[in-house]
Formats: structure tokens, C-alpha cells, sequence
């Protein structure tokens, strides 16, 4: 293992003294491992707290800012974060108006928020609602599974719910907004490689050169399938197939595009697949109304890709467009 | 079966949980995201350094203690099921510890929490094997039996909850870590509670 670290055990508490030095805009509680708002709680907004395993960075903590998340709790490397923390974060963003919080559907993250949300409304009278996010088209049968894990569309409902909470709307209304936004986007992903995790020292799987797995999560566990190494254009069709086969985008105005990167690969081969990506869309007749490529929701040192399509109309193309100011995420201030 | 005697059941669990936290780790990487044993044991370092510190004066606040730590320092799955099943346990247990009856209450808090099923490949594979032979008036030991052969059985079987069940049909052939930690905690009772059922 040859990474930039001290101690595997320090690792996350050693970045998020790094994350406070380079962001002092933000308020770090290294205590309880949660990033919040530097203007937090904002009187009469309703607050966002998401949060999750890290590994993923720069999802959560690098979503907190003016138009994105409000709070993001840090768990362990691919663990979720437990109660204390949501409970924390959730008692410092709210501002009057309830606290959503942005839950990624895997069993723990469900657990350890439920139970959040049960110790804060035996605690106060904080209204929290929960959106789940579930859009990840790799896992087929979500009747005898946990369900589809939340991918992609991550990064997306915390732009868009974002913008709306901003906008002065109430917890229902952006809550709504958050489902709208989880009901149609759809997301796979592709692993080159393996990725390791500190504390384990070696990579997750074996994934031999010659070979790719199809349909990853984002916590190293193996995909659906294992094949040969295939050229981009390839690649682009086993990942965008599954998604169009799995929601109609067409007849709306166009798609959000978001090319993610898992870690380890170049932001050139990221444009590289961008372009596949949008020639498929193209002999589909979907127009790209607007894109994100970059490494956003990632897998500690995998390589690999997802690619999240997101159908949009006027309302989810205005909050995309509304300004932020995060760390991995500005525009428009 | 008093206090002291149920805090070495919890020592002997959290010194299994180290000792076998690689082997965790490892089934864990094979069908889940490889950190069960790492979490795991982090939780019950947790635990043994508050009990260190302040010993339980019942087998009511031991168990609630116990289950609090684990919510608090285990995150993942596993840290709200075990931490649920301390905290039922904690509500279960009278004067008199009936230890058929809390853990009874253990598997029906893990059963609500997690809402998955016997023979999903989940803890409670090993879970409810030793509770059924307990309350059939079994030993602590064939209950720890009981739940090892629950955590064999779960090798051939297809996850249908947690993290496995994103693989389908290549989360056979491995033991689920869950109810292989479940058989440890079956274990250290039938070590250290197993004269005294």
C-alpha cells in the first residue's frame, strides 16, 4: 500500500484538520466529525444534512456551502456515520424552518440515520424528513435485495434540493424536489481497478488487467459481472444501455450529463467518455441540456467511472443553474 | 447470572472480536465492503475501556452501556443492529437474568431494525438458532452450537439484505459476517455464563 497517510487510524480525522485549514469558510467539529456552514443555522431556511462513509470525497463534507448542504457527517473509511453526529449536525443547521436529511440507500446509513431522526424528535421539536436515494440501475432485483444503491444522483439532489432550500421553500416542498430529482436519475458504474482502504493495506478484490467489473457501487464491493477490457465506446454502451433501458428520457427538455470519475482516473479520459456518452444520447435523440464531469462521488483510489443521467425540465434546469459556493462545487457568486 | 459474571461474557466477546477481527475483515471483503472485523472491534475497545472505567452496577445499565457504545462507535450496519440488541436486552433483563428471554428480545430488536428474515444471510441465521434452543431448555453451550451451525448454513445461501445482496448469485459460497460474529457472541457466553444457565 502506497499512500499519502500517517497512520491508517488517523487517517480521516488528519483530512479533516486539512479540509478546516483549506476551507476556513466552514465550520469543522472534529469532535463529532461533521462540516457545517460558516453562517449556520440560516434563520427561516431549511437545513440539508447529508453525510456517509469517506472515501467518497469530495462528497459529502466538500457539498457544504451556500446553495449545497448545510452540514455533512464523515464515518468511517465506507462506513456510515453514526447517530451522535447526525444528531449534531441536524441540531446545528436548523434554523427554524426543519432539517431534510439526504440519505444514500444502503442498510447502514438507513439504520444510523432512522435512529438519528428518532433520538432528535424524542430530543426537540426539530422537523426532520428523510429523502432515500436509490438510483443505481446495476442492481437489478430490488424486490429480494436492500434495494439500488445511491450513486450518482447524490451529488445532483444536493445541487438541486440545495437551490430550492435556498430559495426560501418549505421542508415538504424541498423534499419533494429532492425525490423529484432521485425518481429521475438513473446511474452505473464501471471499476478498472480495485481500491484499498487503509485500514486493509490491500486492495478490496483481485481485478486482473485484463479485466473490468461492471455495475460497481462506490465502496469497493465486486459488480454485477466481470469482462474483458473493452475501448471506451464500449464501455459507454454497457453503462448508458442499462440506464436507457430503465427510465424513457426522451420528450422532456434533454438530460443532466454527469461523467464521474472513481478516483484514480484522469480527468482526459473523463472527457473521453463524456464524448461516447453524448454520441449515444445523440442516436437516442436525448439531448444533453447540461453536463458534469469530474471525480465527484468517488472509491478512494479506484479507477474506473459511473455515468448518471438525470431528466430534466425548466424547474430542475433553473436550481442546476442557481448559484453555489462549496468547495468542489461553484459557480455563479 | 449476575452483573459481574455478564460483564466477562462481554469482555470474552470483545477479546473473540479481536482475535478474529482479520477473519471478519476477510469474509466481509469477499461478499460485503471489508470492514466488519475493523468496526467490530473498534466498537468493543469502545465498550471495554467504559466498562474499565465505570462498572455496571446492573445487568439492565451493563447492556444498555454496552448497547450505547455501540451505536455510537461501530457506525455501518452493524453498529445500530448489535447497538438495538444490547438496548432490548437492556430493557428484557429483570433481577434475574433469563438469558433465553434477552436474547429473545435481542433477535425481535435486530428483526425490527434491520427487517430482514431468517435465512436472508444475515445475523440472524446465527441468532435465532441459539435463541430457539435456549428457550427448549438447551445449554448455552448447544446454543453456541446451535449458532455456528446457523453461521455454516448461511455459506451456500444468496444475500437478501445488506451490502451482499448487491451481488446476487457470488454472495454464495462465503459464511455472512454478521452471523459469524453472532456464533462469537454465542461463544463467550457458553465460556463464560456456561456453569450458570
Amino acid at each position: 500500500m502506497k499512500k499519502l497517510i500517517n497512520d491508517p487510524a488517523n487517517v480521516i480525522s488528519d483530512a479533516l484538520l486539512g479540509f478546516a485549514a483549506a476551507h476556513p469558510e466552514l465550520r469543522v467539529d472534529h469532535e463529532n466529525r461533521i462540516v457545517v456552514r460558516g453562517d449556520a443555522p440560516v434563520r427561516g431556511k431549511v437545513g440539508l444534512v447529508s453525510g456517509g462513509g469517506s472515501g467518497h470525497e469530495p462528497l459529502h463534507a466538500g457539498f457544504v456551502g451556500p446553495g449545497m448542504l448545510d452540514a455533512a457527517c464523515a464515518g468511517e473509511i465506507f462506513t456510515s456515520p453514526v447517530p451522535d453526529q447526525m444528531v449534531a449536525a441536524t441540531q446545528a443547521v436548523d434554523g427554524g424552518a426543519g432539517v431534510l436529511h439526504i440519505v444514500k440507500n444502503y442498510t447502514g446509513d438507513i439504520m444510523n440515520f432512522e435512529l438519528a431522526a428518532e433520538m432528535v424528535a424524542a430530543d426537540s421539536g426539530t422537523q426532520v424528513v428523510s429523502v432515500v436515494i436509490d438510483d443505481d440501475v446495476a442492481v437489478q432485483d430490488s424486490l429480494y435485495t436492500a434495494g439500488r444503491r445511491g450513486v450518482g444522483a447524490t451529488v445532483l439532489v444536493e445541487k438541486i434540493a440545495g437551490a430550492a432550500a435556498e430559495e426560501g421553500r418549505s421542508l415538504g416542498e424541498v423534499a419533494d424536489v429532492a425525490r423529484k430529482v432521485n425518481s429521475y436519475a438513473r446511474s452505473m458504474g464501471l471499476a478498472l481497478t480495485s481500491c484499498t482502504v487503509p485500514a486493509a493495506g490491500k486492495p478490496t478484490f483481485d481485478l486482473p488487467e485484463t479485466e473490468m467489473e461492471v455495475g460497481i457501487g462506490i465502496h469497493g464491493e465486486p459488480g454485477r459481472r466481470r469482462v474483458p477490457v473493452a475501448p471506451a465506446d464500449e464501455i459507454a454502451e454497457m453503462l448508458v444501455g442499462p440506464i436507457l433501458s430503465d427510465l424513457d428520457f426522451t420528450g422532456g427538455d434533454g438530460v443532466i450529463a454527469f461523467v464521474n470519475g472513481m478516483g484514480a482516473t484522469p480527468l482526459i479520459e473523463l472527457y473521453l467518455m463524456f464524448n461516447e456518452v453524448t454520441q449515444i444520447l445523440a442516436k437516442a435523440g436525448i439531448p444533453v441540456a447540461r453536463s458534469l464531469v469530474g471525480p465527484y462521488i468517488t472509491s478512494l483510489d479506484m479507477a474506473g467511472c459511473s455515468v448518471t443521467l438525470l431528466k430534466a425540465d425548466d424547474e430542475l434546469l433553473r436550481l442546476w443553474d442557481a448559484p453555489v459556493n462549496t468547495p468542489a462545487l461553484r459557480r455563479g457568486v | 447470572m449476575d452483573t459481574e459474571a455478564l460483564t466477562a461474557w462481554i469482555r470474552e466477546f470483545a477479546r473473540l472480536i479481536a482475535a478474529n477481527k482479520d477473519e471478519l475483515t476477510a469474509l466481509d471483503s469477499a461478499i460485503g465492503d471489508g470492514d466488519h472485523g475493523t468496526n467490530m472491534d473498534r466498537g468493543l475497545t469502545a465498550v471495554v475501556s467504559v466498562l474499565d472505567a465505570e462498572p455496571q452496577e446492573t445487568p439492565s445499565a451493563l447492556f444498555k452501556k454496552v448497547g450505547m457504545t455501540l451505536i455510537s462507535k461501530v457506525g455501518g450496519a452493524s453498529g445500530p443492529l448489535y447497538g438495538t440488541a444490547f438496548l432490548r436486552m437492556a430493557a428484557a433483563a429483570g433481577d434475574e437474568v433469563d438469558l433465553a428471554k434477552v436474547l429473545r428480545a435481542a433477535l425481535d430488536g435486530v428483526i425490527a431494525r434491520g427487517k430482514a428474515e431468517p435465512g436472508d444471510k444475515t445475523m440472524i441465521d446465527a441468532l435465532a438458532p441459539a435463541v430457539d434452543a435456549l428457550a427448549a431448555g438447551q445449554s448455552i453451550q448447544a446454543a453456541a452450537d446451535a449458532a455456528a451451525k446457523g453461521r455454516d448454513a448461511t455459506i451456500p445461501l444468496v444475500a437478501r439484505k445488506g451490502r451482499a445482496s448487491y451481488l446476487g448469485e457470488r454472495s454464495a459460497g462465503h459464511a455472512d459476517p454478521g452471523a459469524t460474529s453472532v456464533t462469537l457472541l454465542l461463544t463467550a457466553a457458553a465460556t463464560t455464563l456456561g456453569g450458570k444457565a
